[in-house]
Parts: structure tokens; sequence; C-alpha cells
């Protein structure tokens, strides 16, 4: 098969949706921690297409994740940057790309990740969410100061 | 309103001027009734002797008085209620809780849901800033702090004593000398942490190797439960021990330091030296505490 029909085939797996965010340029592999960390589960009433080892000019192979009839809002996308920061946000209506933008890694993260300390607050059934504050060298724990300093995506909740 | 959760949330001026109060407070330059009329509430999930009854005695040298739950089995906790809830409804009994738990973070959290000022008195290996405060205060009686070189020995990985300590000697541009068995070396977090504040850090395998060059040595215990058998944890526990025969080649001014109760750390013949200055050390808690409780109380 060539890369043209690789294109096209591809194509169809990931095709336009009239209303909703197209979440494109996702690091390859990322789009199901995508997902989970945007809270998105099988219960969600929104229609939502996953593509992954898709390929791409800019990145060579990429994952997207389509979500119809539902606009992100910019927290939500924000949190996306700590597992791939160079996933673009497309906002769409009636077929069009209204709003693109980029992600942007946010200062605190709260009720995403758990925290790896077992001796830490966060980690019992006081009425709290997890909260990290996050810094050029991974997350730290707002409750015990433990650091994530790598692999974030296994300790997603 | 002001808690007190770490020492982290200190910077220099504000450590100086607490010690600079208990200066004052030592030297009797105090109101007695500064704190008439105020109740602290004890709230210890954990053992102490030293931490709680020098803040007991601490809120009493100051006119205030004290409640506490008792043993941790008497409390409420103990029917499965949270932490949170119970500061929310201790908060309604006391003017500031003073807390000691064995969760990391316990006393953050505790800050959040209290309605009065929060002390952390030690939350499980995390933070214990009081401690911290009588430390430096101690130093400061014998020499300033600025630029001493410091040996932190035994367990640094548990040891919340010596992360708060280090902590706090980064602003003072001390140099650290890190000494413990294998397994309890200072967290690598930790360690990051303070070299990007600037802090030098050196590691030896043994107090030999360094005693010459101190001027504290900051004792921790070293704990049994740390180590797989008995064996193991004796021959660790004596390599470390601090005896006078150790001491023969160090400073003149150099001090001994230990957070208390020591189990075999410290030889007793040393008690007698003029480097042991751990009784003093658990002296200077009451003063220091009593500059902490008028902070945030008044």
């Amino acid at each position: 098969m060539n890369r043209q029909e690789d294109a096209e085939n591809e194509g169809l797996l990931v095709r336009r949706i009239r209303n909703g965010t197209v979440i494109d340029h996702i690091d390859c592999g990322e789009a199901l921690n995508v997902v989970k960390i945007l809270g998105i589960t099988g219960t969600t009433q929104e229609a939502l297409s996953i593509a992954t080892n898709v390929q791409s000019k800019e990145l060579g192979r990429k994952d997207i994740v389509k979500l119809t009839n539902r606009e992100l809002s910019k927290e939500e996308v924000d949190r996306i940057a700590l597992i791939s920061p160079s996933a673009t946000i497309n906002i769409i209506r009636n077929f069009t790309v209204c709003e693109k933008k980029g992600v942007e890694i946010p200062g605190e993260i709260v009720g995403i990740v758990k925290c790896p300390n077992p001796g830490c607050i966060s980690n019992t059934n006081e009425p709290i969410e997890s909260k990290f504050e996050v810094l050029p060298k991974g997350l730290r724990c707002h409750y015990c100061d433990w650091m994530i300093t790598r692999d974030i995506t296994s300790h997603i909740l | 309103m002001h808690h007190i959760i770490s020492i982290g949330d200190f910077d220099r001026n504000e450590i100086d001027r607490l010690l600079d109060h208990a200066r004052q407070i030592d030297a009797k330059k105090y109101d007695k009734n500064a704190l008439y009329g105020k109740i602290l509430a004890v709230l210890f999930f954990e053992p102490s002797t030293r931490t709680r009854m020098s803040f007991e005695s601490a809120i009493a040298r100051l006119g205030g008085t004290s409640v506490s739950v008792g043993s941790v089995e008497a409390c409420s906790m103990a029917k499965g209620e949270t932490l949170a809830d119970t500061v929310r409804v201790v908060s309604g009994y006391a003017d500031a809780i003073v807390i000691r738990h064995p969760r990391e973070g316990a006393a953050r959290l505790a800050a959040e849901f209290a309605t009065v000022p929060v002390i952390n008195a030690g939350d499980g290996a995390g933070q214990h800033p009081s401690q911290t405060l009588l430390d430096l205060y101690t130093i400061s009686q014998s020499m300033p702090i600025d630029g001493i070189d410091i040996a932190l020995v035994g367990d640094l990985r548990y040891g919340r004593t010596a992360h708060s300590l280090a902590s706090a000697l980064s602003l003072y541009n001390a140099r650290l000398h890190a000494i413990s068995p294998p397994g309890l070396e200072l967290p690598s977090a930790l360690s990051a942490d303070l070299k990007d504040k600037g802090m030098e850090i050196v590691e030896h395998d043994t107090i030999d190797d360094v005693i010459s060059a101190l001027d504290v040595l900051y004792v921790t215990r070293i704990q049994r439960e740390r180590f797989p058998d008995s064996a193991s944890y004796f021959n660790v526990t004596s390599s470390y021990r601090i005896t006078p025969e150790l001491l023969a080649d160090a400073k003149k001014n150099l001090i001994v330091l230990h957070p208390l109760p020591r189990v075999d750390e410290i030889d007793p013949r040393l008690d007698e030296s003029p480097h042991a200055r751990y009784f003093e050390q658990s002296k200077n808690g009451v003063p220091v505490r009593m500059a902490m409780l008028m902070k945030v109380m008044q």
C-alpha cells in the first residue's frame, strides 16, 4: 500500500464531525490517556472517535480524538498538556474549525493524578481531591510534597 | 489566619524574627498573660512526650490553657471520623490547633478545614517545623547559623526532623554532610531541591571521615523496623554510635544535637561533655513554641 492509499484509508477512519472538539497532534499512543485525563468514560452521551498511529507531517505518527457535540473548555484541554504538550485543539461548528489552539501546562492540577506516596493524606477517605503543583521538573503533591518526575500517565486516577 | 505547616512556608527573615522573639522569651521579657483566656487544642494521633508537653507548657506559661483528646483510641477518629470533620469540630472548642498525625500532609489538610490557626507538630515522614525552629535556636545559642558545616546522621530517608532542618539550613548557606546507612539516604527529590537552592551536600560513609570539619553533629534515631532482622539493625546502629572517643578530633566548639528520644545513638558518657546540647535543645522547645503560639494566636 502506498503513502497516498494509507492517507485515504486513514481519512475514512477519522471522518469530519459537524460540531464538537477535535484533539489533534496527540503524541502517538497517548490517545487513550487523553480520554482518561478528560474524564470521558464509556457512559458518555457524546459520540467519541479515537484514531491512533495516524500519519502526520509534523510528528511522523500521531493520535487523534474527536468528540461530537461537546466543546471542551480551556481548563479541560490544558490537562492534556501534561502527557502530550504538542496536542492542538480544534473547536468545530458546522464542519468548520472555529477555534484552534495549543495546550498550555496548567499551574495546578486537581483530581487527575493520584499521589504515589502511600502515606499521603490524599490517599485516604478524607473529603479532598488530589492536588499537584506543576513545576518544571515534575508534579509536586500539595499535601505531602512528593514529586512525580516521570511516567505521569501511570498515576492518572 | 496564620498556620504553621512547613518550614518551607517561612522565609529567612521570618525565621530570624521568630528566633529573636524566642530569645526575648528565654530572657523572661514577655507578657505572662499574652494568651490569657485562649485555648489550645492538642490533637495528637501519635505518641509524643517532648513536643506535646512543651506545647502544653508553652500555652500555660502565656496564661492560656489546653484541651486534648487523650489517647487516639479514645477519640472519634477511632470511630471512623475523617480528620477534616474532626478539625472542623475542634475549631469550635479552641483558638488554635496543634496537630501530630501519622500521615504526610495531614496538617495541610487540617489547615484547609479548620477555622482557627493550625500548627504542624509532625506529619508522618513529612514536616516538623517547631522542631526545626528549636534546632535552629539551639545552634544560634552557640554560633551564627550562617555558613556552618553540619552533619545529619542516621535515618535521613524517613526522619522528618532531618528533612525540615535541611530545608531550613538551605536559607543559611550551610554545608550539609549526609551520613546514613544504605537505603536510608536523604530522598533524592529533597536532595535535588536543596541543591537547586544552592546548598552543598556531601555524602560520607562514616562520621570519622568528616568529624574534624564539623560545627554541628545532628544525630537522629534509626528505627529498628527499617531493618529485616535484629542483627543487621545492631550492626548498623553500632557503626553510627556517637562516643567521646569519636569526638576526640572534633572542633572545640562542635555541638551535638538530637531531637530525642535517643536509644543507642549517643553514648551516655557524652552527656556531661561540653559538646552535648541535646537536653538544652529539648528545653528550648518551650520558648520557641511560646513564640510560635504568640505568632498564630495573638
